[in-house]
């Protein structure tokens, strides 16, 4: 089974539109939407939801006055910050105690500390994940709740469920639409990936950001290449992604030209793929073709083979 | 409150939309205004606001976070350090303890709870922040170590060595999520960086949600403001949203923004809209 994530570090590069063009080309395959903080992959795939399900990924403390006698172990041992004492005359000790919901990071250690069973330490509803059928195959999507936490955890559960979908339905391919960053979103989408596709473009903070994301894969091990989207804006940066590249042993499997039917495609809801120039069609189709056998053969300057 | 600068964070859900173009900018135009501001890059996770303002004598300070460490002579391998550490940092086999350092939390509980007092907590690098100055302005930024998880522990010290009375220039990064949240969590104002198609409508829309149960005050530019249709412009209409301003896709300014370069210093007429730009936020957090 093949794990293919489309990722560039750098957002705005063109990382779902492609991945949505591939996935006409790959089908039948499953498709995840990894970037559950601002998936966007959804609007331009025709889908019908079939199983929508809550997202617990962690747990948060809430204080309950009726026991508490504010002692303060908990605002003291609190490392975040997130509990604090505020004046309040309606309370037997003029004081009520307060968990800060978004600085709350889940550890739970007030809880544990507390002698009166004060803290009610739940489970919290970090957002929704949904599996869909579409005319490509079947996607895996989610939504962060708002200001929410604990992505990696959701990405993961994601993946967890593609793979178990691919094996049900013997489908070989995966195609990731992956999140920005290099953070924990990304650690999650990229753990065990088998190939990973860096979306660039020719600017300097594109390219600073894919350094980051290359390192970031190479740190394990995952073959990766690049695709060097609107390339003509700045045919000098352009020389520059090249050379990273060549530095890198990382190999460039396409240039896409700057196209306004990128918008286009996005604007009426589809993919590149229905409303792109006929150039512009075949220069995606040899980049997947490109990204299909370095991922089945391992990847360029790969340290493992990917044959799970 | 204390007397702090007014806070102002530039922010989008969708990235690409040009946050990074707009806090430089304004930051550089408000330095040369005479005002005093720091340029705070708080996209950890992937910072380039010093490749447009590159700071002279750049200075890089190490950020720790503290992880557990076990002393093995007093350790008995009872387990409860694994057990109550929500993260799965640690992990108990044998006469072995593991610990995971990227999943710590630095929250303290197996410290705190081990009954033997075995563990001690020792610092653990991950990553720097960089602070100097690009002709008068002063740039900081914090710079998360590759293979690192967690962004907030990094924005979290970033903010707080800001210096006190200085307008400070929050760089965020995208998304609307922990990291985000941390960023923006404690502005005075923030503006939303957004594009004018079904992506940057739908990030847009979560992010407002977000802001809004942050109850942060904040307005809304379209950049690349003809590339695609109204119904961002009509969402900001519907919803009262206050649209500071509205920078139609130019060539020149992708050109100059590929470089590295300031947009202000490319093209005469951006200085003035970024300088009417400084003018609608100072405006806007007046009344707020």
């Amino acid at each position: 089974m093949y794990e293919i994530v489309i990722a560039s570090g750098k957002g705005g590069t063109g990382k779902t539109s492609l991945t949505r063009a591939f996935a006409e080309l790959a089908r039948p395959a499953v498709l995840v939407d990894c970037d559950v903080d601002a998936a966007n992959l959804h609007l331009i795939t025709k889908h019908r939801v079939i199983e929508e399900h809550d997202f617990y990924g962690g747990k948060r403390a809430s204080i309950n006055m009726e026991r508490c006698v504010v002692c303060g172990i908990c605002v003291d041992n609190c490392r975040f910050d997130a509990i604090k004492m505020i004046p309040d005359m309606k309370y037997s000790f003029g004081e009520r105690v307060e968990v800060d919901p978004l600085a709350c990071e889940g550890c739970g250690l007030c809880a544990r500390l507390c002698q009166l069973d004060a803290v009610d330490f739940h489970e919290v509803k970090n957002g929704q994940w949904y599996l869909s059928e579409t005319e490509l195959g079947p996607f895996l999507h989610a939504r962060l709740g708002t200001a929410e936490s604990n992505s990696g955890r959701l990405v993961t559960l994601l993946r967890n469920r593609s793979r178990e979908i691919a094996e049900s339905k013997g489908l070989d391919m995966i195609l990731i639409d992956g999140p920005p960053g290099i953070g924990c979103p990304t650690i999650a989408t990229l753990t065990n990936a088998s190939y990973l596709l860096i979306v660039t473009e020719p600017s300097l903070s594109a390219i600073h950001d894919m350094e980051r994301l290359a390192d970031l894969a190479a740190h394990f091990g995952i073959g990766t290449g690049i695709c060097l989207n609107k390339f003509d804006i700045n045919e000098k940066m352009g020389l520059q992604v090249e050379r990273f590249a060549a530095s890198r042993n990382i190999p460039i499997l396409g240039r896409i030209p700057y196209d306004n039917a990128f918008t286009t495609a996005q604007l009426q809801g589809t993919s590149y793929m229905q409303v792109g120039s006929h150039a512009g069609i075949g220069i995606i189709k040899n980049i997947w073709q490109e990204v299909r056998m370095n991922a089945v053969s391992g990847g360029s300057g790969l340290k493992r083979r990917f044959a799970i | 409150m204390n007397s702090r600068g007014v806070h102002i964070a530039v922010a989008s859900g969708k990235g690409g939309t040009g946050k990074t173009t707009i806090a430089t900018n304004l930051a550089a135009v408000m330095s040369r205004e005479g005002l005093g501001v720091i340029y705070a890059d708080c996209d950890v996770e992937e910072p380039n606001g010093h490749l447009f303002l590159p700071p002279e004598s750049e200075r890089k300070d190490e950020v720790s976070v503290m992880i557990p460490h076990v002393l093995e002579e007093k350790c008995d391998f009872c387990g409860i350090c694994a057990e109550v550490c929500q993260f799965n940092a640690l992990a108990v086999l044998g006469s072995k303890v593991m610990l995971f350092p990227s999943l710590c939390h630095g929250c303290g509980a197996c410290m705190v709870l081990c009954p033997k007092h075995a563990i001690h907590e020792a610092a653990r690098p991950i990553g720097f922040i960089r602070s100097g100055r690009f002709k008068g302005l002063s740039v900081m930024g914090g710079s998360l170590n590759v293979g690192e998880a967690q962004a907030p522990p990094m924005t979290k010290v970033l903010k707080k060595r800001l210096p006190g009375e200085l307008t400070v220039i929050i760089d965020s990064p995208p998304g609307t999520s922990c990291p985000v949240v941390e960023a923006v969590r404690d502005a005075d104002y923030v503006v939303l960086v957004t594009e004018p198609t079904p992506f940057g409508l739908n990030d847009l829309e979560l992010a407002v949600n977000m802001l809004r149960s942050l109850r942060r005050s904040f307005g809304v530019i379209i950049n690349r403001s003809d590339i695609g249709d109204a119904r961002v412009s009509e969402y900001c209409r519907n919803e009262g949203l206050h649209v500071l301003m509205e920078l139609p896709f130019d060539r020149k300014i992708a050109e100059a923004y590929s470089e590295g370069k300031l947009i202000i210093d490319a093209d005469n007429s951006y200085r003035e809209k970024l300088r009417s730009l400084m003018q609608a936020i100072y405006t806007e957090i007046g009344h707020v």
